[in-house]
């Protein structure tokens, strides 16, 4: 099973590296992490994603918590917040294709970010299901390079983390 | 937060005022060029600093001092090779939960990142070992990061929190504040334990019939001891405990049951086996206690007493949690227990105490080393037992009788060889109204003997009972039962004389090599008042029974008859 876990700490030097040695150290998987500054200069929030029954997200989030400077670990369930990845293409392209990506990045509410004569970027957000359609057909005209930001999430709601 | 008038001193003194105020009186350390304007500093203190021959030693004995008087001990390094020599020590007292504070110096701010004459990345090091750490970048810090640093190492579970001390840091000027309390936002550990769980519990306890308590170094961190024995003698429980939670109930009460586990008593491997519930109270599930997971104590519900939350169901399923201090817990839990129905339980745990005890085969002629640790305990009923590691530690957890918390210092967690010396040494300094015995193999008290300069030159009249069976015996032991006898490289007889090796350093060097001199030579080494290393010449292939084989259940034991 996936957890999203949102995790306040302190906005400090070191603070990631010992979030993410943690993992490491423990065993656990990270399948993406993302983190930030919040509305609060002195804090940061990390969004990781873990694979793990409950045992392991039990386990993790006490080990997290037992680091002195996290402030908060909550999981954020899937059903009631709002989760997003940004990710940019960049795809092979000639002007027989051109028009054919770009009605793919207009179905999707991507959007073109460069052009160039061989290939364009397309800039895309949304959830993880959403990323992995686009790339999917982009596939097909050749991705030269990817990258993605890993996924951030928030509760909906007035509700805070 | 502070209080009180601010004055200009730099890092170095700040940094020694504040250890002041946090009550310190004795750091063990070795200098070096990266902590040399701290040294400077501390050569018109009244901090008493002992100087040890090898930084692992520094570490170790902080954290004797800290398990023998249940302060946090402080130990001082120079930065890279001095800050990693620290590391084996801060590994040690990270895994047994024991408050030290590492003082680390560092190249100055300015080299950091160039791979700088003698630099290392010691915070990054010792992130997995240390509760927390700190690289201090702004020396007006220094007073806001001693304070966390104690309240941090002390607090909820004990561990070793470090400093890293930049050398330019140490020798700036500062305005010294020292602040009066501590605001961490991520750190708030809970004490308390939560009511209805208690009741809970208590409820638990009356319902069952055959109840076993099992305790763990938590119990000695809290001084819980009183409270643990009130608990058992009310429900009258017996009570079992984890290498660690040695001493918290004396050997002899009526209802202690030994050690449990790897090498636990039988009786106490059975009792927790067939028991229908346990009270475990500051231990952890280590491997070593549960054996096979899947087969311990099968027919048991579980009550589990311990101030860190991720403690609790980490390996075993936990029916009511109780996060809090062992002691408070202990006490509010008393208020709502009476005896429970145990009276045939506790019948038939005595008649297992009769049937199986523990026992080795007596010799005439050969020194064994059961008997050394026998002759240890009647000739120095209170002392501060310390250990190395390997077949001795176990003998003495088995063989010595223990009526005091904090007299039985051995590295449980993390398994140090090396531990037991320096150990003994911070001990004493800690405690030198105590006999302070350190009972040793001949492979580990090789590892840390270069401190006998050190308690010679201090004064420090620790006795070190060398157990010399001319093996790394435990190593040997497992190579016997699981290898075919196959002794790689665990033969290290001839290595040193050990009566020369003390004298060459100005201590006492004594050796017995028949039964009789055994208990006139630990006598006379004792009474000396001088540091001393007793070698005893003790039976090469006795073995460590009870066992439990790794991977097997904790009630599939190999005892003294079967080999
Ligand atoms: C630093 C370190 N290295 C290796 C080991 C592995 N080890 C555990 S027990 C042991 C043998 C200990 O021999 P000795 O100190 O002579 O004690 P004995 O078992 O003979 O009583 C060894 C090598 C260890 N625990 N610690």
């Amino acid at each position: 099973m996936k957890h999203t876990l949102a995790v306040l700490v302190e906005n400090k030097s070191g603070v990631l590296s010992r979030v993410a040695s943690l993992f490491s150290r423990r065993g656990y998987n990270i399948d993406s992490l993302a983190v930030g500054v919040t509305e609060d200069p002195d804090i940061s929030r990390i969004t990781i994603v873990v694979h793990g029954d409950d045992h392991v997200l039990e386990q993790v989030t006490k080990q997290l918590n037992k680091l002195i400077d996290v402030i908060k670990v909550s999981d954020i369930g899937t059903d009631d917040a709002v989760e997003r990845e940004l990710a940019l293409i960049k795809v092979s392209a000639d002007v027989d294709t051109r028009a054919e990506i770009m009605q793919i990045a207009n179905i999707f509410r991507a959007r073109i970010v460069d052009v160039a004569p061989k290939s364009m970027t397309v800039e895309v957000t949304g959830d993880e299901s959403k990323i992995q359609a686009i790339e999917k057909l982009l596939r097909q005209f050749g991705i030269k390079e990817m990258v993605r930001t890993g996924k951030i999430a928030m509760v909906r709601g007035p509700k805070k983390v | 937060m502070t209080t009180g008038s601010t004055e200009k001193v730099n890092g170095a003194k700040a940094l020694i005022k504040c250890l002041e105020k946090e009550g310190v009186d004795t750091l063990f350390g070795y200098p070096g060029g990266q902590i040399i304007p701290f040294y400077n500093e501390l050569y018109d203190s009244d901090l008493r600093h002992i100087l040890v021959r090898h930084e692992q030693a520094a570490a170790h004995a902080a954290d004797g001092y800290a398990r023998a008087t249940g302060k946090t001990g402080v130990c001082v390094s120079t930065s890279g090779p001095g800050a990693t020599n620290l590391v084996t020590g801060i590994a040690t007292a990270y895994m047994d939960s024991v408050p030290i504070v590492a003082l680390t110096g560092q190249v100055p701010r300015s080299l950091i990142g160039n791979d700088a004459f003698q630099e290392a990345d010691i915070t990054g090091i010792t992130q997995p070992i240390t509760k927390h750490n700190y690289l201090v970048q702004d020396p007006q810090e220094i007073p806001r990061i001693v304070k966390e640093a104690f309240h941090i190492a002390s607090t909820g579970r004990p561990g070793p929190v470090l400093i890293d001390l930049p050398k330019d840091v140490q020798n700036i000027e500062i305005d010294l504040q020292y602040p009066d309390r501590v605001e961490l936002r991520g750190y708030k550990p809970t004490y308390k334990g939560n009511t209805q769980q208690i009741k809970r519990a208590a409820e638990e306890i009356a319902n069952s019939c055959r109840p076993i308590i099992y305790a763990g170094g938590g119990v000695i961190s809290s001084n819980a001891s009183a409270e643990l024995v009130e608990l058992a003698e009310t429900i009258v429980a017996p009570v079992t405990t984890t290498l660690m939670g040695i001493s918290c109930i004396p050997t002899e009460h009526p209802l202690y049951v030994g050690m449990l586990g790897m090498h636990g008593c039988k009786y106490a491997n059975y009792a927790i086996q067939e028991s229908d519930l346990i009270i475990a109270v500051g231990a952890r599930f280590d491997d070593r206690v549960t054996g096979k997971l899947e087969s311990f104590a099968p027919n048991a519900r579980v009550i589990h007493i311990d101030v860190d939350p991720a403690e609790i169901s980490k390996n075993v399923k936990v029916h009511i949690p109780i996060v809090g201090d062992a002691k408070q817990v202990l006490k509010s839990l008393i208020k709502y227990v009476q005896c429970c129905k145990s009276a045939e339980w506790i019948e038939k745990v005595n008649q297992w105490k009769k049937e199986y005890p523990l026992a080795y085969r007596k010799s005439q002629d050969t020194i064994m080393p059961q008997f050394v640790i026998e002759q240890i305990s009647e000739a120095c009923k209170d002392a501060i037992i310390v250990t190395e590691v390997g077949q001795h530690q176990m003998w003495a957890a088995q063989f010595f009788k223990y009526s005091k918390p904090r007299t039985f210092l051995t590295s449980g967690g993390l398994g140090t060889m090396g531990y037991g010396f320096p150990a003994a040494m911070g001990a004493k300094v800690g405690r030198p109204d105590k006999t302070v015995i350190n009972i040793a193999g001949d492979g580990s008290f090789q590892m840390n003997s270069q401190e006998l300069a050190t308690v010679v030159q201090n004064d420090i009249p620790v006795v070190s009972v060398v157990l010399n069976n001319g093996y790394l015996g435990m190593v040997r032991q497992w190579q016997e039962l699981f290898y075919d006898r196959r002794y790689s490289y665990t033969f290290i007889k001839g290595s040193v004389d050990f009566v020369k090796l003390a004298e060459a350093y100005g201590a006492l060097g004594l050796r017995a090599e028949k039964p009789s001199e055994v208990r006139p030579a630990i006598e006379e080494a004792v009474k000396s008042g001088r540091p001393a290393v007793v070698e005893v010449i003790v039976e090469c292939e006795a073995n460590v029974y009870p066992m439990v084989p790794a991977g097997a259940a904790i009630n599939e034991i190999i005892d003294l008859e079967e080999h």
